[in-house]
């Protein structure tokens, strides 16, 4: 190649980069201007931001167990002295609210979002009163109840409901990882900024949903625009790489760049806190002796629904085939007059609309909004697709339908905050014995 | 703005402990991927065995300072078998997935409230440094370096980081020198070329990651001994992450430039950290808060690892030949 080309290509890439991330600087606060006043999920303190939490010197704070065992994803409030916040517990159990001044505040525990089975303790107070004692720090214990649980103890039921929400959490992660096998066995690319492509759908149904669109329709624009960024990262991105010739490693370093930049520009707008989506809070819905909350279960059929409608795009269209033509020989691909660069675009576009519908129904299943939510399950995205086999679409599926149970599943034996661990470890465990993946071929492995 | 401030600030960057660690644990990437074309994007819990490896003895068994070190080096050791065993054999990227998998399963398992007896989980661990502070010879005072003025456990700290940082230096430098780093080469550039050379290319590999995890966790325990004390979130993706930026801007294959690139990267971080911080004091810039400005590092270093890969990726100091991928 010679100098002149290559440089001129250079100042191509370099521009297309600058504007990807002028993009993302300029839209994003617009939305957020907009964003906090008027939506109903937020429900942080008026004045300061959510962002701005954080530079208050002062916290309330404390840990939420239950028999011992941490309670994540819980609500805890305080009000006082002229503020209010709200955080969720951590799959820690803790809980952290700053606050900006000393003083007294009411801590308030939102009883229904406690996990079901878990009460507070009889007699408890909730809620109750926490004073600064000139400490910058002041605990607030809320006792839970010994384990008492309202129904369902045995372990066939709860076997049962966790195998539900395994499954429902198992077709959200393939909803991400069908897109990311797909780019993976067209270009050959590791994405390392997958997870924030899942985040990127959450936070602009947020913002979406903040400026007073019904959920629906703030729903579909973020699939949109999700699919959007997917399109625009092929666009100014990953074909200019492709056509220097860049290597698949230096490509996977380019996209463990884009995922630290995407991933802190969104925390820059979004803020560290935690944010919920209307309808966050879900009524619990029993069949039989099962009892499971309706938004996992919506989020079960619509993940399956779309999984099966790709299905059938992939087997039954001429675009489906071209799609596998390509993942299959790009170059035998090519030379039967099937537009390779066309199918990669279609298949970034795919994928960024696929993992911003699974950032919304990971939103809802976790439930809430945080600019690191698709940083924590990129690992089992990867895991689902490494176990399916790299490249497979229907390995993602099957792979991730097996991580998604295998995490609920382990939650009867294993502390909340070890669930990821499971899944992690079954990935390395089936390299030692089957590398190639459950649908993988031995050829790929290398 | 007092620039003067600033500059010295960032001047001191370059001897701080932190720095030396980031160089070391990057050195240790140079032999994992510069030299051997290893993909470890799991440095941080090499990093994380050595911190709790070392805190953990000295607290819960009472281990004197060299024991403990000791036994960090050895969690080192295993923890690079678990991760070799399954995947030396696989393609490239299958070790990435599985390095940062089991980084983040060390962090998970040090996270945990279930050990939190011995881990101290999210809050971590802390006062485990007086053995090393013990060994301290020079008597208690200050001491002026000219740019900036240290206090005798400070002036200890770093110059025990340097004196490890130059010596595992020579010794990479002397180990890539030998036939043993030529074997390490052609594994990089061919490995089937190699193999058919009669070497044993999945035990110089798995020799490779142990010794590039050593170097890791020499860099885990430096890192905890300025401060005292260890906490799990400092162990995330993140952490191997900007040591992979301070090796590609150094130069991957090359001995010194891991170190270089540790000192721009943490020079570059103060100085534009203290400037957008006295900007934003002195009202010069009012569209960002100074949290934002925290947050702007981060962009930052992703924006600088794109832009390196792409449009260098041999680093300040690299030969592109040398590159462990084209």
């Amino acid at each position: 190649m010679g100098s002149v080309p290559r440089l001129v290509r250079s100042t191509w890439l370099l521009a297309a980069l600058a504007a990807f991330f002028a993009a993302l600087l300029v839209t994003a606060p617009a939305s957020q201007a907009a964003g906090p006043a008027a939506s109903p999920a937020s429900q942080t303190s008026p004045a300061p931001g959510p962002g701005d939490q954080e530079n208050f010197r002062f916290s309330i704070n404390g840990v939420l167990r239950n028999a011992g065992q941490p309670v994540p994803d819980v609500t805890i409030r305080a009000t006082g002295e002229g503020f209010s916040g709200e955080t969720v517990t951590s799959a820690s159990g803790a809980w952290t609210i700053r606050v900006p001044v000393q003083g007294t505040y009411q801590v308030e525990l939102d009883e229904s979002t406690l996990p079901e089975g878990v009460v507070l303790a009889p007699g408890a107070q909730n809620p109750r009163t926490v004073t600064f004692a000139n400490t910058s720090n002041a605990g607030a214990v809320f006792p839970l109840g010994e384990g008492i649980v309202v129904r369902g103890a045995n372990l066939g039921e709860q076997l049962a409901e966790r195998l539900i929400a395994g499954l429902s959490f198992g077709l959200l992660l393939a909803l991400a990882s069908v897109g990311l096998s797909l780019i993976f066995g067209t270009t050959g690319l590791t994405n390392f900024a997958h997870g924030e492509m899942v985040t990127l759908g959450a936070v602009l149904m947020f913002f979406l949903a903040g400026m007073g669109l019904p959920v629906w329709l703030a729903a579909a624009l973020a699939i949109i625009g999700g699919g959007l960024s997917g399109y625009l990262q092929d666009a100014g991105l990953w074909r200019p790489l492709r056509q220097r010739g860049s290597g698949l490693i230096a490509m996977m370093i380019v996209s463990i760049g884009l995922a630290l930049a995407v991933r802190y520009v969104i925390q820059l707008f979004f803020g560290g806190a935690i944010q919920q989506l209307p309808g966050a809070q879900s009524p619990q819905i029993s069949l039989g002796a099962v009892s499971i909350s309706q938004n996992t279960l919506q989020s079960l059929v619509i993940s399956a629904v779309v999984i099966g409608l790709l299905g059938f795009l992939l087997l039954r269209t001429r675009l489906g085939k071209a799609t596998r033509a390509v993942a299959d020989n790009p170059a035998l691909a090519s030379a039967s007059g099937i537009d390779v660069d066309n199918v990669i675009r279609i298949v970034w576009t795919v994928g960024g609309l696929l993992a911003a519908l699974g950032g919304i129904l990971w939103a809802y299943y976790r439930p809430g909004v945080s600019f690191n939510m698709g940083q924590q399950i990129l690992l089992l995205i990867f895991a689902g697709v490494t176990l399916g086999g790299l490249g497979t679409v229907f390995g993602a599926l099957v792979g991730s339908v097996i991580v998604g149970i295998f995490v609920e599943v382990s939650t009867i034996w294993l502390e909340a905050d070890l669930k990821f661990v499971g899944a992690l470890l079954i990935m390395i465990v089936v390299l030692l014995f089957r590398p190639q993946g459950i649908l993988g071929r031995r050829e790929r492995v290398g | 703005m007092d620039f003067l401030n600033i500059l010295n600030g960032a001047l001191g960057e370059i001897i701080s402990p932190t720095t030396a660690a980031y160089g070391l644990a990057a050195l240790g990437l140079a032999v994992h991927f510069g030299y051997t074309g290893l993909l470890n994007f799991g440095q941080a819990g090499f990093m994380a065995m050595g911190a709790y490896g070392f805190a953990i003895s000295t607290l819960t068994f009472n281990a004197p300072f060299w024991v403990a070190v000791l036994v960090a080096l050895v969690c080192s050791v295993v923890f690079a078998f678990l991760l070799g065993i399954p995947t030396l054999r696989l393609r490239a990227d299958y070790l990435a997935i599985v390095t940062i998998a089991a980084a983040e399963i060390a962090r998970y398992v040090v996270t945990t409230n279930r050990l939190t007896d011995v881990t101290g989980s999210a809050g971590g661990l802390n006062g485990f440094t007086n053995g090393f502070y013990a060994l301290n010879p020079f008597p208690e005072g200050r001491y002026d370096l000219g740019f900036v003025a240290l206090s005798h456990r400070d002036l200890w700290v770093r110059v025990t980081a340097w004196a490890l940082v130059a010596l595992c230096c020579v010794l990479v430098l002397l180990l890539m020198r030998s036939p043993w780093g030529r074997v390490l080469k052609g594994i990089r550039e061919d490995e089937n070329a190699v193999r058919s050379l009669g070497k044993n290319v999945y035990a110089y590999k798995m020799q490779a990651l142990v010794i590039g995890g050593i170097l890791g966790t020499l860099a885990g325990i430096l890192f905890t001994l300025p401060r005292s004390s260890v906490q799990p979130a400092n162990y995330g993706t993140e952490l191997t992450f900007f040591l992979w930026t301070c090796l590609l801007l150094g130069g991957m294959a090359t001995v010194l430039g891991p170190v270089l690139g540790a000192m721009i990267f943490w020079v570059v971080l103060s100085l534009t950290q203290g400037l957008l911080y006295g900007a934003i004091e002195s009202g010069i810039i009012t569209f960002i808060t100074t949290t934002q400005a925290g947050q702007l590092r981060y962009i930052m270093v992703g924006i600088a690892l794109m832009l390196l890969m792409i449009f260098r990726p041999q680093g300040v100091l690299g030969n592109k030949r040398e590159l462990a991928f084209t």
